[in-house]
């Protein structure tokens, strides 16, 4: 119990000591709207991280999310918008594809970095054919989803809530998740406990494909209009998220609710960097900076851990 | 009408089990069938099969000829959904639980218990409960993270899951070396648990290096050799003596011993109490993983690494795993055989002299007979005994005075090895220094001096004619004195 609590607890502190910097640097953040506006586009960012989790947690890497999220809100902003029978197709053969990715890297035995690069071509081509120019249009349901304004806290951060507990939940608490988990940590002994490994591998990647596609439709319920490279930073953004929230690239260790935080954490530093009137030329390595701060942090954490 | 006599049914049986993994016959026709209330002793030395069988008996395995009889039915297929319906568990040598996940959950992932609503509190709960009954005083929590646990808690875990009342109820629990990492009194309490569960109808198979553990703790005790059952003898009237002679092979015949290299002033290289001098051929044997790969490593790291290595190596490395640090996989042959002469074939100015690369290539592929198209070939084209040559070349082509080499002969086939032994006998006559930790007891036999390795330690030193198989195996095994 102990060490998954203080990989829990190192990502909260550094978020809680980040947003009592934005508020006192801009105290009218400290409220229903300025939290909103905070963390409005945290929301699909946490979920895009959570489908990183996910392929983390099998040992994997995800390079193509950023494409996919981008690919996602194209069709959330044409087809979904214009008939959603037909967007909800192409979303199911998504999620197939993510699957069938799954299967192909484990019987091939590929490295995922380079197969899930190669697919970010694939769905950056596809996004660019669906919308050649920025356009398209929100559906208005998801429009009203997004944009609602539920009592005592706003809709950013009831989403985040939702998206940590189901998450934790699903990779956490369930028997799945803890074999997908036992996957990462040591696949030999899962699979000769009778799982079949690949079945598993399977299912994790479409969950992750489930949760790209909820990351592209929210962000287009947030920017209501969708071009093919509106995410492409997410790929980078998802990966650093799952870090900062105590995830580790092997052996299973990751933590959903972390990354949720991480993702809040990520978003709430570059508004951070725009408070204190950082030129925007600064604030990408400014951003890089903060990463590298809170990691070393935790590499001290866990190094005096082991020690004691 | 005569009433049949009462025997116990086997709980499991094969029959002919043959099987092989390339040229080399890990199992060859092994009979092996276990009762209920039984509790078997399987020994052998490194490579007999101890380990191939386990996994066939748990269905990890398919063997290539064989019959398996589980619970009384012949089984077609066998595989670890079978053995487990028929409540076979495994405890495995090396830890196999998932140190990322907390006890409860590696009960789940282990199929043990059943899912749904508050399965985690359920599988702790049960966990604890077989902890408590094995290990009394354990200390470990349900819900401890696995990582957090110390390697013998680890044990401890594995092994009150493996005798878990759930599911199917375990009716044949195979132990590999159970007792490697648990303290003397965590043994004692697993022995006399393995005796409750035998009194109450379940079957034990123990595998153990410990020869006087296994005498105490079993009813009959199964000897592999070579992949075959050497003996089968009920434990009664067996001592460790009788058991070491049963590991070992009949005499056979072996090459003359060569002259001892005469021995001068300090040594070239020690390490705790094991020390080489020039021209020797020092082996490491003892049981696999008991640090002798260690020492090895140990040896080469305080000889090459270091900021101040000066243009004269001191040592150079023959690894024994290929895949994982001996073959650059995607280079030629030559480049694979040239890293460690790199720096001696630099013109000035930092470029590599390709004529003295190649002439070096060249000259080794004549010398180990290496069976290639051309030295420029990707090594992974080469069959595993010519890829090893080549791992030799590089090794022996340094000017580096020791030789260290970590039980290079793995998959190596019989013609490669003459020529290898060959090699080193005319280097070490010619002043050089191997040092050749080796599971094969042949080889270890051609060594000048052998430190027989146990528990990461030099357990024995044996010179000269001492070095026979029977000694080594006793001081490997350590079962009448340990």
């Amino acid at each position: 119990m102990k060490p998954d609590s203080l990989r829990v607890l190192i990502p909260a502190l550094s978020f809680a000591v980040l947003l009592a910097a934005v508020f006192w640097l801009q105290p009218r953040a400290m409220s229903y709207l300025g939290l909103n506006l905070l963390f409005n586009l945290a929301v699909p960012i946490a979920l895009a991280t959570i489908a990183q989790m996910l392929v983390i947690a099998v040992n994997d890497l995800d390079l193509s999310i950023g494409t996919f999220v981008s690919f996602v809100a194209c069709v959330t902003a044409t087809f979904l918008n214009d008939s959603p029978v037909l967007g909800l197709a192409i979303f199911a053969a998504a999620i197939a594809t993510y699957a069938l990715v799954g299967v192909l890297i484990h019987l091939r035995e590929l490295p995922s970095i380079v197969v899930s690069l190669g697919m970010s071509f694939v769905w950056g081509g596809l996004a660019v054919l669906i919308l050649p120019a920025p356009g398209g249009s929100a559906p208005p349901w998801i429009r009203a989803l997004m944009t609602a304004k539920p009592p005592l806290l706003p809709m950013a951060i009831v989403a985040s809530l939702v998206i940590a507990a189901v998450a934790h939940l699903i990779v956490m608490r369930s028997s799945f998740g803890t074999a997908l988990r036992g996957v990462g940590g040591n696949a030999r002994s899962v699979e000769r406990a009778g799982w079949s490994v690949l079945k598993l591998r399977a299912a994790t990647y479409a969950l992750a494909g489930l949760f790209g596609v909820l990351a592209g439709v929210s962000l287009v319920g947030l920017t209501t209009a969708a071009d093919a490279n509106i995410a492409l930073r997410y790929t980078l953004l998802s990966i650093a998220g799952v870090i900062l929230g105590g995830g580790e690239f092997t052996g299973g260790r990751v933590s959903a609710i972390g990354a949720v935080i991480g993702a809040l954490t990520l978003t709430l530093a570059s508004s951070f960097l725009t408070f204190l009137r950082l030129s925007p030329d600064w604030q990408i390595g400014a951003q890089g900076a903060i990463l590298i701060v809170v990691l070393a942090i935790r590499l001290v954490l866990n190094r005096q851990e082991r020690r004691g | 009408m005569p009433q049949p006599a009462v025997i116990a049914p086997a709980v499991i049986a094969v029959a002919g089990a043959a099987k092989a993994f390339g040229a080399v016959r890990a199992l060859d026709g092994v009979d092996f069938a276990i009762r209920s209330g039984e509790c078997v002793g399987l020994v052998g030395h490194n490579g007999a099969g101890k380990s191939t069988l386990v996994n066939v008996l748990n269905g990890g395995l398919t063997p290539d000829r064989g019959e398996i009889v589980a619970a009384g039915e012949a089984r077609a297929t066998y595989d670890v959904a079978v053995a487990r319906g028929v409540g076979i568990r495994c405890v495995f040598q090396e830890l196999s639980l998932c140190p990322n996940l907390t006890v409860a959950e590696n009960v789940r992932v282990l199929r043990e218990g059943s899912g749904g609503f508050g399965w985690r509190n359920r599988a702790a709960a049960t966990v604890r409960e077989s902890l408590d009954r094995i290990f009394p005083g354990h200390g470990i929590s349900g819900h401890a993270g696995l990582g957090g646990l110390s390697i013998a808690q680890r044990q401890m875990v594995e092994i009150a899951i493996a005798f878990l009342d759930v599911g199917a109820p375990p009716r044949l629990v195979i132990l590999d070396e159970p007792t490697s990492s648990l303290d003397a009194r965590r043994g004692r309490e697993l022995i006399a648990h393995v005796r409750r569960f035998c009194a109450g109808g379940g079957a034990v198979v123990f595998i153990s290096h410990i020869l006087s553990e296994v005498l105490e703790i079993s009813d009959r005790v199964v000897v592999m050799k070579d992949g075959r059952v050497a003996a089968d003898r009920p434990t009664a009237g067996l001592d460790a003596r009788g058991l070491v002679s049963a590991m070992g092979s009949v005499a056979r015949e072996r090459a003359a011993r060569r002259a001892q290299p005469a021995r001068s002033g300090t040594p070239l290289l020690t390490h705790g109490s094991l020390a080489a001098w020039p021209g020797e051929i020092v082996g490491l044997a003892g049981l696999a993983g008991h640090g002798q790969s260690e020492a090895l490593a140990a040896l080469y790291l305080a000889a090459s690494s270091g900021w101040r290595t000066g243009r004269d190596p001191r040592a150079a490395f023959v690894a024994g795993d290929r895949q994982v640090d001996g073959v650059f996989p995607l280079w030629s042959i030559l480049w694979n055989t040239t890293t460690t002469v790199l720096p001696d074939m630099t013109r000035s100015g930092g470029f590599v002299d390709r004529a003295a690369e190649a002439a070096f290539g060249a000259e080794w592929r004549e010398r180990l007979a290496i069976r290639a198209p051309g030295m420029d070939v990707p090594i992974v084209s080469l069959s595993g005994g010519n890829q090893q040559k080549a791992l030799f070349a590089r090794a022996l082509g340094s000017r580096a005075p020791v030789v260290l080499m970590d039980d290079p002969m793995r998959g190596v086939d019989i013609g490669t090895k003459q020529d290898v032994y060959a090699r080193i006998r005319t280097e070490a006559d010619g002043g050089r220094t191997f040092l050749w930790y080796s599971t094969e007891t042949d080889e270890v036999c051609l060594c000048d001096r052998v430190y027989v390795f146990r528990e990461g330690k030099v357990a024995a030193t044996l010179g000269g004619d001492e070095v026979t198989e029977e000694n080594i195996i006793a001081a490997s095994f350590g079962g009448g004195h340990a």
